[in-house]
């Protein structure tokens, strides 16, 4: 297997785990009624209860709840019909509580599993543990002060997701497509924006190494990995470490360790393992959380269709994997070509359009399909102008560049511009005898025997035409000319 | 409960204890933890967990809705130090090896 590390004395297989935050996009936090939004004043978005006031009483938000229950659904998960939150107790100055309320032995959500999508067309199942609901933590900015900290409690309390998985991924790549897909996921459902630089989505990968069919090895948990790319370059380096330790002659011991992306090396945070005794009890401000079948029936019943799903579909109407993916890859960019289909129906040339032509514009520009300037219905009735005949395939790219340039209508350019394919038997006879007449030498030589001139005369005849004659009435006047 | 079970406890509540006083609290400790065990004597077998003396079996929610802050200054007014809206303390960073 190629997921394996070479080391000195044989193969090393590498495991990882993954804990996922995801933030829910609530107006208000989690157990206060004060705001989730981000880049408000300091502290300003604080209740007394995110502030950790005595005798205050948190009450749950019903809109976090119903989001750990739809993104439960969409992992394919079991969800609980009765879960606990708990206190997680520790000392930061950015948890005024004392402690972070949280979910234990019993989560919202229990076991599923979400399928991967592997660079070589392969998929792989990953397991979900659980998900739990939980309050974030505030701000500390340590860089106002030499001697000071300032603590900004705006995101205290905001409702976090952990989706924690299986130890089922086998190589960073399987890692990366495991929180591309979670991403994703999330996206589609509408629970959380996935938006990793800004933190509403954050990962602790938890990696170990075994010689392949051992048991487990002793993990390490690599906190502060904030992309999909540092996913990637932390799992590579943590694993080799790892195997370098071991066969030092030294072991892995269990911790916490902390990506450093600039210098790209895992660093030991030596000193919280003693802190990690979080005595959990169940939180005794809050009862149970218990569900109806009704509600847990209600949210599935409004679940968007998934991307597995949309693949599928996609590719029954004759798309190639590949593509299917690229177009799902987004949900406003299926969306774009579904609505593209709505006005022009042909399913392939529609995406070759959006891939091709679309997605390479705004490549360029960095902008995504949300900001197309182009409308998904004009690009449609671009489609339509190239199927009816009205312009030829060329046409509609530089029909097309324009529409992107100026977000104008197709048909109003086409017709300002005068690009309206000429199949005029007449008008086309015209031109083609104009070209035989100015070539008599090149005539003689066809007639002769030298077929491939023929494709000469057709570049004449398209040039002379302004590229807007009809490709095949082209072709057939002249082989009727020349015969 | 002895001594080493107290400071335990004591460095995770950060309290800070006195030379000796361990070693006498750790007896009152004791005593304490033995006067709520006499609840494990009631036999529980046949009854179902409690969630609350009130009937009610489920948390209440609310609705999403933004309906408290913009109280920066109240939020500040007990802290022992603030500035520019920030609450202020000691420089804490994560311990690093």
């Amino acid at each position: 297997m190629e997921n394996q590390i070479k080391g000195q004395s044989g193969p090393w297989e590498t495991v990882i785990g993954m804990e996922v935050h995801a933030q829910v996009p609530s107006a208000a936090k989690l157990f206060s009624g004060a705001s989730a939004a981000f880049g408000a004043e300091p502290n300003a978005h604080v209740s007394y209860i995110d502030a950790g006031m005595p005798g205050m009483l948190p009450v749950l938000n019903q809109a976090c709840v119903d989001a750990a229950i739809k993104t439960g659904l969409g992992l394919n998960a079991a969800i609980n019909r009765r879960s606990v939150f708990a206190r997680k107790n520790y000392f930061y100055p950015d948890l005024p509580q004392g402690y972070q309320i949280s979910q234990f032995d019993q989560p919202i959500v229990g076991k599923g599993a979400v399928t991967i999508d592997l660079p070589d067309g392969t998929t792989r199942r990953i397991g979900i543990t659980r998900l739990h609901l939980e309050q974030d933590a505030g701000k500390s900015l340590h860089d106002q002060h030499p001697t000071k900290s300032y603590v900004d409690l705006n995101r205290c309390g905001v409702a976090l997701m952990e989706i924690v998985s299986e130890p089922d991924m086998r190589s960073a790549e399987e890692a990366v497509a495991y929180l591309a897909k979670l991403r994703m996921i999330v996206r589609y459902l509408g629970t959380c924006d996935g938006n990793m630089e800004e933190g509403s989505m954050r990962a602790d990968v938890n990696i170990s190494v075994r010689r392949p069919g051992d048991p487990l090895g002793t993990r390490a948990e690599v906190k502060n990995v904030n992309s999909v790319k540092a996913v990637g370059q932390a799992i590579a380096y943590e694993a080799r470490r790892q195997v370098e330790a071991i066969e030092a002659g030294g072991q892995v011991v269990q911790e916490t360790r902390l990506w450093d992306p600039n210098k790209g090396v895992t660093r030991s945070m030596r000193g919280k393992e003693e802190a990690h005794d979080y005595r959990y009890f169940p939180d005794p401000d809050l009862l149970p959380l218990e569900l109806t079948e009704a509600r847990i029936e209600a949210i599935r019943a409004g679940l968007p269709e998934l991307p597995d799903a949309k693949k599928v579909r996609f590719m029954g109407m004759g798309l190639s994997a590949y593509d299917a993916g690229v177009l799902v890859a987004e949900a406003e960019r299926a969306a774009y070509f579904e609505a593209v289909l709505v006005g022009h129906g042909d399913a392939k040339l529609a995406a070759n359009w959006v891939l091709n032509e679309l997605l390479g514009f705004l490549n360029k520009d960095g902008k995504d399909i949300a900001q197309s300037p182009v409308e998904p219905g004009d690009l449609a009735s671009l489609l339509g102008l190239m199927a009816d005949g009205t312009i030829s395939g060329k046409i509609a790219k530089d029909v097309f560049e324009e529409m992107y340039k100026t977000g104008a209508a197709p048909g109003d350019i086409v017709e300002a511009k005068g690009l309206k394919q000429v199949a005029d038997a007449g008008a086309i006879g015209a031109l083609v005898d104009g070209v035989l007449a100015a070539h008599t030498d090149k005539v003689a030589e066809y007639k002769a025997g030298k077929d491939r001139l023929f494709g000469f005369f057709v570049g004449q005849v398209m040039k002379a035409s302004g590229g807007k004659a009809a490709p095949g009435a082209v072709n057939a006047l002249l082989r009727e000319r020349l015969r | 409960m002895d001594a080493a079970a107290v400071e335990k406890i004591a460095h995770l509540a950060r309290l800070a204890l006195e030379p000796g006083e361990a070693e006498a609290t750790a007896p009152h400790m004791t005593r304490i933890l033995g006067f709520v065990e006499q609840m494990g004597a009631a036999d529980t077998d046949e009854v179902e967990p409690l969630a609350s003396p009130h009937g009610t079996t489920t948390t209440l929610e609310r609705v999403d809705a933004v309906t408290e802050g913009g109280q920066a200054a109240a939020v500040l007014a007990n802290a022992p130090e603030a500035r520019a809206g920030f609450f202020v303390v000691p420089k804490v960073v994560e311990q690093e090896g």
